[in-house]
């Protein structure tokens, strides 16, 4: 055998812990791959069972969210499409394909969020009586980072029935607060637009709003940018480059 | 003390890797915000520099010279995506809020600097002492931080409140300087003077003195 610093036993070593390293590598991501999709899977499901405040039965999240229908929405024209299977349609990888989306100017781009997917995944909660709840996704920027949640409307389409956002890197402890129970819970039963019904009124101010106020929700203490973002991003996806268009002729019962 | 038990013990207090060596400060700032996530981080890495030791170890006679810090580095680089892909299915929630810094253990200079300094010259089984024993002096230091944090920054331990919020009509104003990672440094210096106060031998002779005034 060559001694240990030869350059034959040198590229044996490389080549064997190579093989070694990558065997194992490999076969611990294709063992764990089912249960990661799986829980990618189960985390969206649960965000949006807590958006429209389903509860959750002995943590069957499949038996709760039978109740949920997802549907592909043309956000063009507002109405239901079938141009692709809503179990592998993925809203945020079409937003940064261009053939999939559409750039948004300056004054539209109101959250930043610069492309957006021509088609949206919304989910419908259907009850006895019909539609009980809308499941609408949003998402925009805070201060630090994009804020990806989903907002609920009851059947009215107007009334809040609960707002959360799933994935942010804002500030903990000011803009975090954005997941405080208690301020999300202020959501529920604002009205997103007043008498005329494409201009959304509802967002933010500084300090704490009147429980009488059909619009205005509290301010984040100490977040002034994360709120301006959270207003913004609401107002952009309730607005007329959001779901407006959709959610007018889902009223008038022709999406 | 035996020699095996103090291989395991003595990086804890005697010879922390934080502490006394300085290694593997950065993952202490940024993932002390919260007891939960920070424990799993300490049996992350714990887990890594364990094990990398112990391969590390018992190659250690078959690595050409030239090549040994690659080596070392594939080896831990291997362990870390093992770990985060492990983290990734049973520990979902908690892998996404430590989201690169599972990743960056690969960096952490406590991982390597084990791997070159003990493991490439002792046998398997001390090497795997070791290796759990600078785990444990990481965790130490940082389940110390990351207690302090989390209850000076979010009045609760584990998650579980234990100083009510003002924010949710309790009495305590939190301290919000403790959940951005700059406090950890003030932390790990107080654990730091903390350490070296009690074992005295650790404070570092000063560097020069002070001339006598002549005047």
């Amino acid at each position: 055998m060559a001694s240990k610093d030869s350059i034959s036993r040198t590229v044996m070593v490389a080549l064997a812990l190579c093989v070694v390293c990558s065997v194992v590598v490999s076969s611990a991501a294709v063992v764990l791959k089912e249960q990661q999709v799986a829980n990618a899977a189960n985390e969206k499901k649960a965000n949006i069972l807590a958006a429209a405040g389903i509860a959750v039965v002995d943590g069957d999240l499949d038996a709760a969210f039978a109740q949920v229908t997802p549907k592909l929405v043309d956000m063009a024209t507002g109405q239901f499409t079938d141009a692709f299977d809503t179990n592998v349609y993925d809203d945020v990888k079409a937003a940064k394909d261009p053939s999939l989306s559409v750039a948004l100017t300056g004054d539209q781009d109101i959250a930043s969020i610069r492309r957006q997917a021509k088609v949206r995944t919304v989910y419908l909660v259907e009850g006895d009586n019909g539609l009980e709840k809308v499941v609408l996704p949003v998402h925009g920027y805070g201060l630090w980072s994009t804020l990806y949640g989903f907002i609920a409307l009851e059947a009215d389409l107007n009334t809040v029935a609960g707002l959360g956002f799933y994935s942010h890197a804002e500030t903990p402890g000011l803009g975090g607060e954005v997941d405080n129970p208690r301020w999300k819970a202020v959501w529920n039963g604002k009205q997103v637009f007043g008498a005329d019904a494409s201009e959304p009124l509802i967002g933010l101010i500084k300090g704490t709003a009147s429980p009488s106020s059909k619009h205005d929700i509290d301010g984040l203490a100490g977040a002034t940018l994360t709120s301006v973002g959270v207003t913004n991003l609401v107002r952009f996806w309730m607005g007329k480059d959001g779901f407006a268009p959709f959610l007018a002729n889902l009223k008038a019962g022709e999406a | 003390m035996s020699k095996t038990k103090d291989i395991l013990i003595s990086p804890i207090f005697a010879n922390n890797p934080i502490a006394l060596q300085i290694l593997g400060v950065c993952s202490a700032l940024a993932v002390t915000s919260s007891l939960s996530v920070t424990l799993v981080m300490c049996i992350a890495l714990t887990t890594v520099t364990a094990f990398s030791n112990l391969f590390i170890s018992i190659i250690r006679n078959q690595v050409p010279n030239n090549i040994r810090i690659i080596v070392q580095m594939t080896i831990i680089a291997s362990l870390v995506i093992v770990v985060d892909q492990v983290l990734k299915a049973y520990a979902y929630e908690i892998s996404k809020q430590l989201s690169v810094f599972v990743g960056l253990i690969i960096t952490n200079c406590i991982v390597m600097g084990r791997a070159e300094a003990f493991a490439m010259q002792n046998p398997p089984l001390p090497s795997l002492l070791d290796g759990i024993g600078n785990g444990l002096g990481y965790s130490v230091v940082l389940l110390f931080v990351g207690f302090l944090r989390e209850l000076f920054g979010s009045g609760s331990l584990f998650g579980v409140e234990v100083l009510p919020l003002i924010t949710n009509g309790g009495w305590y104003y939190s301290n919000g300087l403790m959940l951005l990672p700059p406090s950890a440094f003030f932390v790990i210096g107080g654990f730091i003077w903390l350490l070296r106060t009690w074992k005295k031998d650790q404070v570092e002779p000063a560097e020069f003195t002070l001339a006598k005034q002549t005047k």
